[in-house]
């Protein structure tokens, strides 16, 4: 097979940090070709030169053998080079139609030839098997569907090259497999594909070759069937890497948190939580299995006080939280937080690393001085947190919408982690890290565990879940579908649970029965 | 990662660059302005040496620039701290006349006391006054969701019709001339001369006192903290147990009581009562004041002086160089266009320099895990 693109000893700097380091990128024609490496290995920036976003300080592209000069995505596209961006740039008030068009609007006379577009588009999307509704508006669309679009648009410019910049960053676990498939299919439509990634087990599925990147340098090309993810982690990360984290056996203590036939709603008005009921003992961690959307998000803002209840009862070491708790009573009493959305919920990004540091936190005696702030002591606890942490910034004074994803959930991770919590929510701790960042948040968590807290893990990572739970429970709908004991269930098992079948039979009990019984 | 100090500015580059950015538009307006000027067939460079003559040539230019920066500087106040706590506070203008109309009753009113103590006094009836009437809009949105920008606006047609009233002809706080005006306040409720043989008073040193203790409350008390908290991320606030709305309530309390003191500060230092409509729109021009001071205190006091002088200087460029003093009005629009579109200037000049500067840095800094 020939090599339909050659980059060639790829320089591309920014100021003094070089982002790009003598980069050689061999793509062949009609393969999925994946370009693995950590955040801010250089991958983007590669692929955004290959794209025309920016332009190498040295070495050569070459297209289909010729030397290609790509000053602007225009002379990409002119060479049938495509790129879908991770974050999508679809006008939301806009139909998918009307989207497709922007720019190169098909008229006839003076008018918008709208039925001849639609026409074009139902065309290509049945030939790709793409289920695009050209009258959908864009902000009705799953985040799946919008992806489809903007391959869709590509298509539509001509193609043939096309580059997925972290194409699974944001679907869930069935988009990604249709996504997938949508792959397989431009492959065999002749199509080869780029895609960018740092998530191993995707690569292995999908990829026939993969050039893993390190630091702005290529370690190697490889056939993807002819290594493990083991082996792709350690060339991308430079070290080995311990993909499963260890954990060993311990006996659960007493009840700290339980939730009983609770309901809640969530903020648009419609039932969230319908009856649900579990517990978590100290020095285990109980992992809530389920498809987004099912009533995660209530669990953690009802057990945070951040939301009420209407019907239940939530005890936290052995009290009531009552119809609601003061967020900042159960903060002092013990109870730490990260928030599914560290950006949104878990850091003020226009802050300091520092300020970030107390949140939550400046009311307690050792920070403050009257109405002031002890400005000193806070430097000293964030640089004690930024070591013991090692928090990679030029200073606890730098903003932390400057810090890397894996380094702003270090800063939650350490704020939560020092106030010695008794039970812990934590809600996607690893989404969208790097495997070295997630080796590290996995045993941070199984730390807190070792010391006894009481840890709830919500994940829609099935594999993060079975690894670090000691006992799982599938969510359904707002309520508790089975319990499982780690180690003594399948992947398949809890996929069918959290899908909404119940699994009394298999375990021989009603798990809501069990739990009210426990309660007596 | 060891690149990362070269893309960050660390915090002396960062006070540093927060001026370049206020100084570069600046200076960009007077390009612009002096155009203008030009193509309207007058020397802008004779325009403009009038305009500084006026503004700073003597004791007595200097003065009356710093007066007109006084209230400026309370209003702009009463925007940067509720802006700083995600608040939207157009309502100034009506807390200041609401506060003035106050400070004034109180100046004339009240009789006996010792100077320090009744200016004081006026001081507070002002705060007390502006105060109020910034924690309605407050008060509206955390009970019922009243958006804040429309209940300040219309609070401030409202306090200037009530205050019109309050001094008409059959007003209660009428005072007995021809004016629509309240009595004169009493000489012990008048702030003192700073510099003798100008009307400059000691009104100036309460508006830099008070941007120092603005200061000290927003970036070293723990109350303070909570606003600028729930002002950048409201979100991420109340999940750390900061209650946001009481903190909106809080800041517009304090925003109004600062408004209310540039009130009483004009008519204690100034008019020596309150007249109606007496404010030539103070509050709508501290908004543009504290944006150009990156709603800061430090850097409003600076804006204040500059937009001061561009109101004190505007009649001697009209004088010596034949330039319509509605000319400065222009020159503060164009402060204030290059302000808000200074993040496009900066990007356009960055990819013309082939920089990518902005987007570069961001896949940099997406460094390591």
């Amino acid at each position: 097979m020939k090599n339909i693109i050659e980059m060639r000893g790829i320089v591309k700097r920014f100021g003094n940090f070089t982002a790009n380091d003598h980069i050689d990128l061999l793509v062949r024609e009609g393969e999925i070709h994946a370009l693995l490496g950590e955040n801010g290995a250089g991958k983007s920036t590669l692929m955004n030169i290959l794209y025309g976003l920016y332009r190498q300080d040295a070495g050569e592209i070459y297209c289909k053998g010729k030397l290609a000069h790509i000053r602007e995505p225009g002379d990409a596209m002119a060479l049938n080079i495509g790129m879908v961006h991770q974050h999508f740039m679809l006008v939301q008030p806009f139909t998918v139609a009307e989207n497709l068009i922007l720019g190169k609007e098909p008229v006839r006379g003076l008018r918008l030839d709208m039925a001849a577009a639609k026409r074009r588009i139902r065309q290509v999307s049945e030939e790709y098997h793409f289920e695009i509704d050209p009258d959908a508006r864009a902000a009705d669309i799953s985040v799946g569907m919008q992806q489809r679009v903007e391959i869709l648009k590509i298509l539509l410019m001509g193609a043939e090259i096309l580059i997925f910049d972290e194409p699974t960053a944001t679907l869930t676990p069935q988009e990604i497999q249709d996504f997938f498939e949508i792959c397989r299919v431009l492959q065999r439509r002749g199509h080869t594909i780029i895609i960018i990634t740092h998530k191993l087990k995707e690569i292995s599925q999908i990829s026939d070759r993969v050039t893993v990147i390190r630091s702005g340098k290529n370690i190697a090309t490889v056939e993807t069937s002819k290594v493990d993810e083991g082996r792709l982690a350690e060339m991308m990360v430079g070290r080995a890497v311990r993909l499963r984290p260890s954990k060993e056996r311990r006996e659960a203590g007493e009840v700290v948190l339980e939730m009983r036939d609770v309901h809640a709603k969530d903020p648009r008005g419609l039932p969230a939580l319908r009856g649900l009921s579990l517990q978590v003992r100290s020095g285990e961690i109980v992992g809530i299995a389920g498809v987004e959307g099912n009533g995660q998000s209530e669990i953690a803002m009802v057990l945070k006080g951040l939301a009420p209840f209407s019907k239940g009862e939530v005890r936290y070491q052995g009290r009531s939280y009552g119809k609601g708790a003061s967020v900042q009573r159960l903060i002092d009493s013990g109870v730490s937080h990260i928030p599914e959305d560290r950006q949104k919920s878990g850091l003020v990004l226009g802050m300091s690393i520092r300020e970030n540091m107390i949140l939550g936190m400046e009311d307690w005696a050792r920070f403050k001085w009257g109405p002031f702030q002890k400005q000193k002591e806070i430097t000293a606890f964030a640089e004690e947190m930024r070591t013991r942490y090692d928090i990679r910034c030029t200073g606890v004074g730098q903003e932390a919408q400057s810090l890397s994803g894996g380094n702003q959930q270090k800063v939650i991770l350490a704020r939560e982690i020092a106030r010695d919590p008794q039970f812990m929510i934590v809600c996607q701790p690893t989404r969208g890290l790097d495997v070295g960042a997630i080796e590290y948040i996995h045993a941070q968590i199984l730390e807190q565990r070792k010391r006894g807290c009481a840890i709830l893990l919500i994940s829609y990572e099935l594999d993060e879940i079975m690894e670090l739970s000691d006992r799982i429970l599938t969510i359904y709908n707002g309520e508790i579908t089975a319990e499982y004991q780690a180690g003594q269930v399948t992947s398949e098992q809890i996929g069918l649970a959290m899908a909404g079948f119940r699994a009394a039979e298999r375990t021989g009990q009603d798990v809501p029965e069990k739990k009210a019984g426990d309660a007596v | 990662m060891r690149n990362k100090g070269k893309l960050v500015f660390f915090d002396g580059q960062k006070a540093l660059f927060l001026l370049l950015d206020p100084v570069v538009s600046i200076l960009l307006a007077l390009a612009a302005g002096a155009v203008m000027i030009w193509a309207l067939g007058i020397d802008a460079g004779l325009a403009y040496r009038a305009l500084w003559q006026g503004a700073f040539g003597d004791a007595n230019a200097l003065a009356n620039t710093l007066l007109y920066a006084v209230p400026l500087m309370f209003m702009a106040f009463a925007f940067a701290v509720a802006y700083r706590a995600g608040v939207f506070n157009l309502g100034a203008e009506g807390q200041m006349y609401i506060g003035a109309v106050l400070a004034a009753w109180a100046g004339y009113a009240v009789t006996g006391l010792g100077h320090t103590a009744h200016i004081v006094l006026v001081l507070l009836a002002g705060a007390v006054g502006g105060g109020l009437w910034g924690a309605a809009p407050a008060v509206l949105k955390a009970k019922r969701g009243v958006n804040e920008v429309i209940t300040c606006i219309m609070l401030n047609y409202i306090a200037i019709n009530v205050t019109n009233y309050l001094v008409n002809t059959r007003g209660p706080l009428r005072g007995g001339s021809t004016l629509p005006a309240t009595p004169v306040i009493q000489d012990t409720a008048r702030l003192s001369k700073l510099i003798a043989g100008t009307r400059l008073s000691s009104g100036i040193l309460i508006a830099v006192f008070c941007g120092m203790a603005l200061y000290i409350f927003m970036w070293k008390t723990r109350a303070g903290y909570k606003l600028r908290a729930a002002g950048l991320n409201a979100q991420a606030a109340e999940c750390g147990g900061i209650p946001t709305t009481r903190c909106a309530v809080t800041t517009m309390i304090i925003a109004g009581a600062l408004a209310g003191m540039g009130g009483a500060i004009e008519i204690a230092g100034v008019h020596s009562r309150f007249y109606a409509e007496f404010s030539s729109g103070y509050g709508f021009e501290g908004i543009a004041v504290s944006m150009l001071g990156a709603n800061h205190p430090f850097g409003i006091l600076l804006s204040a002086v500059l937009f001061g002088a561009l109101k004190n200087g505007a009649s001697a460029m009209q004088i010596q160089a034949g330039a319509n003093a509605e000319l400065v009005k222009v020159l503060q629009a164009l402060v204030i266009f290059f302000i808000a579109c200074r993040w496009s200037i900066a990007k356009l000049l960055a990819y013309k320099w082939g920089a990518a500067g902005k987007d570069g840095g961001g896949e940099a800094r997406e460094e390591d895990g």
